[in-house]
């Protein structure tokens, strides 16, 4: 395999492994977070606008994780370093 | 795809470009900036106010109201620069409700700027409320050992603040691109709508985690120094019923 379908083909598969893997943790993060706040919500009805505004803000650093496993899986695919060298490279010739 | 609208060149003079990044922000502001004055022109203070005027007072007392909740002190310095944020980029992102608009704040430079202006902001207040040398005390406590933790800190946050906000506008960007390819009948406006609703999440909580570095920057040593006061005070209590 040549160095340009080499970088091609392991770019894709890990921006592909890079947005799998890192969506997982995230959502079981999530889900923990997400259980625990309905109990506490359940049991003290009362707080629930503290509640639900922690667990908006912690969700959404939880969920930074995952954005940035999706940013860097964009990043190969659509503004791949590597991929612009080769091309810079044959267009160069 | 375009999946930023920096790749969009408005003109360009020479050297520099202005892109569709810069135009959709200055939009933004001119639109916040035209409302509110054309709202705000005549003012009632009486029980007869015009839609728009009880429009800015829900968001501006909403605003207050969270502030003060989110810090635990009186919302009013803060206003002008959390309320600036949340408003700039919930107008932002709401604006995709038109068709053909790019979010300004789906562009890394955007967002790389809003995170730097909080990043500036945080070390203003906070010295502003307690002066240089106690603010720089922040940074070695609870012990010296941890400053190299509390620069790092502050500097991946500011990071994180950053690609967070940028990384799920350009998301919904890139969904709906794509599905414009495969499915472009009904799926994307149900991709859309969920935009909007990320979208203004996220510009509550880019407004409230500004908020919660700038409170962390300005009340610790005081709730400390409340603690230890407190102590204080139930000693000599002790004290005197002893004796």
């Amino acid at each position: 395999m040549d160095p340009t379908s080499l970088t091609a083909f392991i770019s894709i598969a890990s921006a592909a492994l890079a947005i799998a893997i890192g969506s997982v943790g995230p959502a079981l993060g999530e889900g923990r977070a997400v259980a625990q706040a309905l109990q506490a919500i359940a049991q003290q009805p009362d707080e629930s606008n503290t509640i639900s505004r922690t667990l908006f803000v912690g969700l959404a650093m939880i969920e930074s994780t995952a954005i940035y496993c999706f940013v860097v899986s964009m990043i190969l695919i659509f503004a791949n370093p590597f991929w612009n060298h080769f091309v810079q490279a044959a267009g160069g010739e | 795809m375009t999946i930023s609208p920096d790749e969009i060149v408005l003109f360009r003079w020479g050297v520099v470009e202005l892109n569709a990044t810069i135009g959709l922000s200055w939009l933004v502001m001119l639109l916040l900036v035209v409302v509110s004055a054309a709202i705000t022109r005549n003012l009632s203070t009486g029980t007869g106010m015009s839609r728009w005027q009880n429009l800015l007072e829900v968001l501006v007392t909403g605003m207050r109201d969270q502030i003060r909740e989110v810090s635990r002190q009186d919302p009013g310095i803060y206003l002008p620069f959390v309320g600036t944020l949340f408003l700039f980029i919930a107008t932002a992102n709401l604006l995709m409700i038109l068709p053909g608009w790019m979010p300004p704040t789906g562009s890394l430079s955007t967002t790389t700027a809003l995170a730097l202006s909080v990043f500036i902001a945080v070390p203003l207040f906070g010295i502003a409320q307690q002066g240089v040398l106690e603010y720089l005390r922040h940074y070695v406590r609870p012990t010296p050992l941890m400053l190299p933790f509390n620069l790092i800190g502050e500097l991946s946050r500011t990071l994180a603040l950053a690609v967070r906000l940028y990384g799920n506008v350009m998301s919904g960007t890139v969904i709906v691109a794509i599905l414009v390819g495969i499915a472009p009948l009904v799926f994307p406006i149900v991709m859309r709508a969920l935009g909007l609703l990320t979208g203004l999440i996220q510009a509550y909580i880019f407004a409230v985690l500004a908020m919660v570095y700038i409170a962390s920057a300005t009340t610790a040593y005081r709730e400390e120094e409340q603690a230890a006061r407190s102590t204080r005070d139930r000693d000599p209590m002790n004290h005197s019923k002893e004796d």
